[in-house]
């Protein structure tokens, strides 16, 4: 058994690391707010982008000479997959999630017998990759300066997508992330930004017609980078909303734990030091009887 | 009433201005300034660098923006921009700012015609404000 001064030790460490846990949730809390408001605000913005880009592919009349962005390469063997993960720890599952979604389209890839390439984008999802997919990782991106999420980060993604796009380096790409629902609750998302799902297209009326200046082809081929980047944004929204909230569970989880366990530690101190004292009677007692 | 129609500027961090008294506004449409007044015909353009003109009820306001998509449809103006200021509230320093770095991009040698076309606009406009 622990001697009492080990236990002392014990609860004093354990109070402290629950003083930090505790500190580390106020402050997921506070940024969850603000992180919520501007994936909320920035909602409007990527579905109005939507929109206008369904508008037009509808207006689209020629299909075959639609831009690659949307209408894809022709071919699917070369996938570019951008995981987007945080790039600090200590908050529960976030990672974790992201990445055991991603290592299944993966193994699903691998299967098909088409070609990997990964973008990561944060640190820590690039820590985890590494190990299994150290050579398919061709890029990561890491935004560990800027505090929250920007516009500008987000193009800079969007622009080497593009890029590599243009020098035929992929075929089709897919953007991982976890979607914000609510503080407990982060759902890992995959989708498809090149091409574009064209399952959605036919979700539209095309009742409504439209006037394009210029033409639908040149408004289109200005259009979808812009689209790439407004998903990518949207995506690293959510993101971070979703990051701050695994963060406050997982450091609310930890607080409690850590209370726990300083009650569990202070009886068991407590106990002991009842027993040195009911030892140490005994011992008294005993010596005056045998006088 | 019946001469408003409702506008809606959204940029992506927010939703940066809604209004719906809202008369004329002008817009600088990728090929040449347009501008819109309720029933306008449904119509999808972008935008050049150049300056946003709202005449509402509450008077006139200009914008000025670098890129952008408008929408027009059942009265309803919405333009997505990614680089929207307010010229009241743009100072001079600002204006200076994008001046330098818009002439630090034309002087690179390998842009494309539209580019520079773009960024003369761009430098134009913001020297007018200036």
């Amino acid at each position: 058994m622990a001697s009492l001064d080990d236990l002392k030790k014990r609860i004093s460490s354990v109070k402290s690391t629950q003083k930090i846990t505790k500190a580390m949730k106020m402050v997921a809390a506070a940024k969850l707010k603000r992180a919520q408001d501007s994936a909320e605000k920035g909602r409007p913005y990527s579905q109005k982008m939507n929109n206008v880009i369904l508008n037009l592919s509808s207006g689209i009349s020629d299909k075959s000479n639609a831009p690659k962005l949307l209408s894809g390469t022709g071919s699917d063997k070369i996938h570019l997959c951008v995981v987007m993960t945080s790039d600090r720890g200590l908050c529960g599952g976030f990672n974790a999630n992201i990445i055991k979604k991603a290592k299944s389209y993966f193994l699903k890839l691998s299967e098909e017998g088409k070609e990997l390439k990964i973008i990561t984008v944060g640190s820590k999802g690039n820590d985890q990759l590494k190990r299994t997919y150290g050579n398919k990782i061709i890029k990561n991106i890491s935004f560990k300066d800027s505090k929250n999420a920007n516009y500008f980060d987000a193009e800079k993604v969007g622009k080497t997508i593009i890029e590599r796009f243009e020098k035929e380096e992929f075929d089709i790409c897919t953007i991982f992330y976890n979607q914000f629902k609510n503080v407990i609750t982060q759902i890992p998302q995959v989708q498809q930004i090149i091409p574009l799902n064209s399952k959605n297209n036919n979700e539209i009326n095309s009742e409504e017609s439209y006037e394009f200046e210029p033409d639908e082809d040149e408004i289109l081929s200005n259009l979808l980078p812009k689209n790439i980047s407004t998903q990518i944004f949207k995506a690293m929204l959510e993101n971070s909303a979703s990051e701050q909230g695994a963060r406050m569970s997982a450091m609310d989880n930890a607080t409690r734990n850590a209370g726990e366990m300083v009650d569990k530690l202070t009886i068991e101190y407590n106990r002991s030091r009842q027993a040195a004292i009911t030892k140490e009677l005994i011992e008294i007692i005993s010596g005056a009887e045998s006088l | 009433m019946g001469e408003e129609f409702k506008i809606e500027i959204i940029n992506p961090e927010k939703s940066f201005l809604s209004k719906d008294d809202v008369k004329e506004v002008i817009i600088p449409a990728f090929e040449g300034e347009m501008g819109i007044l309720k029933d306008h015909i449904s119509i999808i353009s972008f935008l050049k660098p150049g300056i946003i003109k709202i005449h509402s009820k509450s008077g006139e306001e200009k914008y000025y923006v670098e890129d952008g998509i408008v929408e027009f449809k059942n009265n309803n103006l919405s333009i997505l921009t990614s680089s929207i200021f307010s010229i009241k509230d743009l100072e001079k320093t600002k204006v200076q700012n994008l001046i330098k770095t818009a002439e630090e991009e034309a002087n690179k040698s390998e842009i494309s015609d539209q580019i520079r076309y773009l960024i003369d606009q761009k430098l134009e406009v913001l020297k007018s404000i200036n």
